[in-house]
């Protein structure tokens, strides 16, 4: 661990605090209709879809439209990926993709997951990566979006049979918030070198007269918005971790940024939209606490590195296996960080050959759902229900209906938010036991011993939190972890989103209750400390027994220097 | 139901041709024109032939120039393309190893890595850099540490009959470091390094040349 390391560190977490409050404040202005720059283009939009943005919805109604317009995006990209062959764009001539790959496919961009069971430049046409991954990239996002909006109006709100209209609120976070900022970064991605053409391989001829192809295409475009978006699917088969995906150090900070500055930038909408902004603030505290831990974790342990690096000959134990030169340790565990903390899912490094415990943290971070910080809008929503929990628990200890935000907390709110909050581990832990006496599946693994069982719970824990990074050893790219890994992502999504959607609804119709002397605050330190309990409670009492299984007990081997 | 599907359907073909087509299109118009080099993939030509780019790594085995890291990436066998076999600097399928901390198989590849470099660095007696002979993310790694280089130094002056001294400078003005020490790691380009030795001293093969 070097000084430079924790100063990248500090400055990685700065930019990304640096645009909360004014990010906030847009999109504040954004969803209550004050910024208009584009009303014609917004206006024409609503004539062609037939949609009166002036008639809001409730809460079914809203849930309805969001699930109707994702499985037309999913429709849409399926058929996008079986037909690559014919369509055009397709200069490396690629065949048209297997039925379950184009499944695993088309639902990891619709649920914003962005799993890689494709592998990029040897799978994927440039029409499928625009107008098939591209769009996807910018609707899921969209949707994540206009669901967290939706949950922080169910607070603002009283008596209120509506939340808001779906088509409305993915309309304007997509024109204003979402192409303005991904026009943007794509051109400063191009300046530091990232290509944007449509061409297939250049054939170069080393310095050495071998012959080299270059695979490269529109990179740029789909690289700022599967950034922002907290997308994640990559290019390129490495994602980030390729020369073209992230030229530079300078490229890594931007895109760095970009995983948590919407998802950060929410909290701060949030308190607005609520009329507190320090009920935002706590919520945003809470979140980089846990992501600084996180961040002192993976350093410290990628760091200390692997004891048998320097009795094999090397000269030090830091883990450079599956790293590049030009991000070196700190700022690969920072984004490994960063992407887990998000359900953003790239990778500038091979989480696969991490250390055991270097490896934990990104695992922990997604089992837990993805809320320190989070996916944009997928984040704030998730805490927002541990929220609920928390005053649950803190009403449960001193005896009173729970509140937050000036809603009383019933029963049937409580259970719905369980709901929601479990179904991501049972789908997780289910299919990761399930793939471990299916009959061949073991055969996908890259490593044996405990590290093979890990590969399979980032699998599943990666799909589940709609995150989408990889242990990516495990060869996933068979009819069974196609089927099985869409299967999670499409509960740890859809399943999740519908009982919350029910608790918005309850919460929007229920009267504001002024605050009283027996209110439970949440702000401060205590409430602070009380959430991050209940997070890592309800995340480590789930996975414990699974991560013993893998990093943890790895971890002793390493030390032991056992191999497998 | 049709007042579900009208707007899903039309919100959903606007969306296609607003980010599917106009989006990256004008993205690349832009690139194109304001920044042809970076928008085309960097590429250095040498009498007119492309050689590589500057962003991706090659592969580079003999003693007059410097060697990369090793590279993971798998390519088709040439014999069966049905199969795959290892490729290094395979620029259409890049990969890592994805081998685990406490893989037998990343021991046993660590062993072979190491003997190369030692004998490509046969008056070291240290020990090799942990970056140098790690396989990196990508399997397109462009470079290597500034230690990894000087390392190599003794061989690649010797093979060019120059003076250690002078290609230690050269790897010293071709040393990118962290912008105040913050952001990015102190870094040599293998192919822009290489490109720098033979423009110093033509690339003539010497006798002490061993191509692996």
């Amino acid at each position: 661990m070097t000084l430079a390391g924790w100063l990248q560190i500090a400055l990685a977490v700065g930019v990304v605090l640096a645009t909360v409050v004014p990010l906030g404040a847009y999109m504040t202005r954004v969803f209550d209709g004050r910024i208009a720059f584009l009303a014609p283009i917004e206006t024409a939009l609503y004539r062609i879809a037939g949609v009166d943005p002036a008639r809001e919805q409730r809460w079914s109604a809203y849930a309805f439209a969001m699930l109707a317009f994702n499985a037309a995006g999913f429709v849409f990209l399926y058929g996008v990926l079986r037909l690559q062959d014919v369509l055009p764009l397709n200069p490396a001539g690629m065949a048209a993709v297997t039925p379950d790959l184009a499944f695993n496919t088309a639902v990891s961009f619709v649920t914003n997951t962005n799993w890689q069971s494709y592998g990029g430049e040897t799978t994927l046409s440039h029409f499928s990566q625009m107008v098939g991954l591209t769009v996807q990239n910018f609707l899921s996002t969209a949707t994540g979006i206009a669901l967290a909006i939706a949950f922080a109006r169910g607070f603002a709100r009283a008596r209120s049979a509506t939340i808001g209209n779906f088509w409305v609120d993915v309309t304007r976070s997509t024109l204003y918030l979402l192409l303005p900022l991904a026009i943007i970064m794509a051109l400063v991605l191009v300046a530091m070198g990232m290509p944007q053409n449509f061409a297939g391989p250049i054939e170069a001829t080393t310095l050495e007269g071998a012959s080299q192809a270059i695979a490269q295409g529109p990179v740029a475009s789909q690289v700022a918005i599967k950034m922002l978006g907290s997308n994640g699917g990559g290019f390129f088969n490495v994602n980030a971790a390729h020369p073209f995906e992230n030229p530079t150090a300078w490229s890594n900070l931007l895109q760095l940024w970009a995983i948590l500055a919407i998802g950060a930038a929410l909290t701060a909408t949030f308190g607005r939209m609520v009329g507190a902004r320090a009920q935002g603030r706590a919520l945003l505290a809470a979140m980089v606490i846990m992501l600084v831990v996180g961040l002192g974790v993976s350093y410290w342990a990628e760091s200390a590195g692997n004891p048998g690096f320097v009795a094999a000959g090397l000269d030090s134990p830091a883990n450079w296996e599956g790293k590049e030169t030009r991000f070196g340790i700190a700022n690969s565990a920072i984004w490994s960080v960063f992407t887990t903390a998000a359900s953003n899912g790239s990778v500038n490094a091979m989480h696969d050959s991490f250390t055991p415990l270097g490896g934990l943290v990104p695992l922990f971070n997604m089992e837990i759902g993805e809320v320190i910080i989070g996916g944009v809008g997928a984040g704030l929503y998730g805490i927002l229900l541990y929220a609920i929990i928390a005053v649950f628990v803190a009403g449960l200890m001193v005896g009173r209906t729970p509140e937050y935000l000036g809603k009383k907390i019933g029963g049937t709110e409580v259970k719905l938010t369980m709901l929601a909050v479990l179904v991501s581990p049972l789908a997780c832990l289910f299919f990761t036991a399930l793939a471990c006496v299916w009959p061949g599946a073991l055969a996908g693994l890259a490593n044996a011993g405990p590290h093979g069982f890990s590969e399979l719970l980032y699998a599943y824990s990666s799909a589940a939190g709609n995150n989408g990074s990889a242990f990516a050893g495990l060869s996933a790219n068979v009819p069974f972890f196609n089927t099985t890994l869409g299967l999670t992502m499409l509960l740890g999504r859809f399943a999740l989103i519908v009982p919350m959607m029910a608790v918005i609804g309850r919460l929007a119709m229920a009267p504001k209750v002024p605050e009283s002397a027996g209110t439970f605050p949440t702000t401060g330190a205590l409430w602070i400390g009380l959430l991050i309990g209940v997070i890592v409670i309800v995340g480590g009492l789930t996975f414990f027994p699974a991560l013993a299984l893998g990093p943890i007990v790895e971890h002793f081997a390493m030390q032991a220097g056992g191999l497998f | 139901m049709f007042s579900l599907l009208r707007p899903a359907l039309s919100l959903l073909a606007v969306f296609v041709a607003l980010f599917g087509v106009a989006y990256p299109y004008a993205i690349t118009g832009i690139a194109q024109a304001v920044l042809p080099d970076q928008a085309n993939g960097s590429l250095i030509e040498k009498n007119g032939q492309v050689i590589g780019s500057s962003l991706i790594g090659q592969s580079f085995a003999e003693d007059k120039y410097f060697w990369p890291r090793p590279s993971a990436t798998m390519g088709a066998d040439p014999a069966d393309p049905a199969k795959s076999v290892s490729a290094p600097y395979n620029a259409t399928a890049s990969s890592g190893s994805n081998l685990g901390p406490t893989a037998q198989a990343l021991f046993d590849r660590l062993k072979g890595d190491i003997a190369h470099y030692k004998q490509g660095s046969p008056n070291n007696q240290g020990s090799v850099p942990t970056e140098l002979a790690t396989a990196s993310a990508s399997g397109l790694d462009p470079h290597i540490s500034p230690k990894a280089a000087v390392y190599q130094a003794a061989r690649v002056a010797a093979a060019r009959g120059l003076p250690e001294n002078s290609v230690r400078t050269l790897i010293d003005r071709q040393t990118e470091g962290g912008f105040l020490g913050l952001v990015g790691e102190p870094r040599v380009n293998v192919l822009v390094l290489n490109l720098a030795l033979d423009a110093m001293s033509p690339a003539t093969p010497s006798p002490n040349d061993r191509p692996r």
